[in-house]
């Protein structure tokens, strides 16, 4: 029962937190709400037994993301541009249709999802109930959530690190133009201090 | 941030607790919650702090980007030598059961040094991406056009 009263409690913090996004122009304010909706969306995942996950969205969604957005608004201006007609009725209306569509379709389908924690749900009667047995009693190691993520879909991960390490160089390059055509083009100082100057 | 003090000696004080906290959630995952990912968060927001309070200038300095770039593609291939060391030792590629003489130790052992390689790029990405957003000068971009440089 508290579980329940909980999560509608945390869900009316989540509403209100959009309401408030959507109401505010200043660019810092819907940053720092943005921060606290995913802390919120944390306790959620503590509240669903889901520990692992909450401490990467509390760690990564609250903390880093908020700082790299504010790191980003440095060069962008501080409000929101106004539009014309963006509190015009059809633009309003359309959102309004296609929240509704959306929202029903996806209602429509929680209906045939299992109940939370439903032992006979599809996904724990599969692989998993190997993983459970087998992590603690042989491996030896507690953390079940460990174990999947590192060794039993090791190889999901590894394309997760490289996904990470893409992403990181690609907007590193866009951002700092550190490629060859582009230190041959413009010979100025480089980030680190060091001058490269070759074309004399 | 650099005149204020109270902020000063706070970075200062937190800095190598928050560094020690990253290394127990990346050491400690196969205990409690935590891993790589979690924990290279966490020791990339010490970095960040240190560069948020005493500017971007000095969080360079200790985290310089050579060794940023050399870090952010250790940890790829940390976890892809995991792979190729138990292919290697007869095993399947991340087959961790071969990398010790007990296939318990092995997977531990595995696990341990995968996490690592995880945890190594997170943190250099995080690092790399708030320096690049941190240091990025409009009028540089602008200045990449081809007519705009001012070679020489």
């Amino acid at each position: 029962m508290t579980t329940v009263l909980l999560n509608i409690f945390l869900m009316l913090l989540l509403v209100s937190i959009v309401v408030m996004v959507m109401r505010t122009h200043k660019l810092f304010a819907v940053v720092v709400l943005s921060g606290a909706y995913s802390l919120i969306c944390a306790a959620m995942f503590v509240n669903l037994d889901a520990v692992d996950v909450a401490f990467t969205e509390a760690a990564v969604g609250a903390g880093i993301s908020t700082v790299l957005f504010l790191a980003a608004m440095a060069v962008l201006p501080g409000d929101e541009k106004q539009t014309k007609d963006s509190h015009s009725l059809t633009s309003s209306l359309t959102g309004l249709l296609v929240c509704v569509i959306a929202g029903g379709v996806l209602m429509l389908a929680a209906v045939d999802l299992p109940a939370i924690g439903d032992p006979q749900a599809p996904v724990h009667l599969h692989v998993a109930p190997r993983y459970l047995a087998e992590s603690d009693a042989v491996l030896h190691i507690p953390n079940v959530v460990t174990t999947v993520l590192a060794s039993y879909r090791g190889f999901d991960t590894l394309g997760e690190t490289v996904v990470v390490f893409a992403a990181g160089l690609g907007v590193f390059v866009l951002l700092c133009g550190a490629t060859r055509t582009a230190r041959r083009r413009v010979a100025k100082p480089k980030l680190d201090g060091q001058e490269i100057r070759d074309e004399g | 941030m650099k005149d204020n003090v109270v902020l000063r000696v706070a970075a200062k004080i937190l800095f190598a607790p928050i560094i020690l906290f990253g290394l127990y959630v990346q050491f400690h995952g196969d205990f409690g919650p935590g891993g790589g990912f979690q924990a290279g968060v966490i020791v990339a927001a010490a970095f960040i702090l240190h560069a948020l309070v005493f500017g971007l200038e000095a969080g360079r300095r200790i985290f310089p980007l050579w060794l940023n770039l050399v870090l952010l593609t250790a940890g790829v291939l940390i976890y892809g030598a995991v792979g190729v060391a138990s292919m290697a030792l007869n095993g399947l590629f991340l087959d961790y059961n071969v990398l010790a003489d007990d296939p318990a130790h092995g997977q531990h052992l595995g696990i341990l040094i995968v996490e690592f390689g995880v945890g190594l790029t997170v943190t250099t990405v995080m690092v790399l991406l708030f320096h690049a957003f941190a240091g990025f000068v409009p009028e540089r971009a602008q200045a990449d056009a081809p007519d705009g440089g001012d070679a020489g």
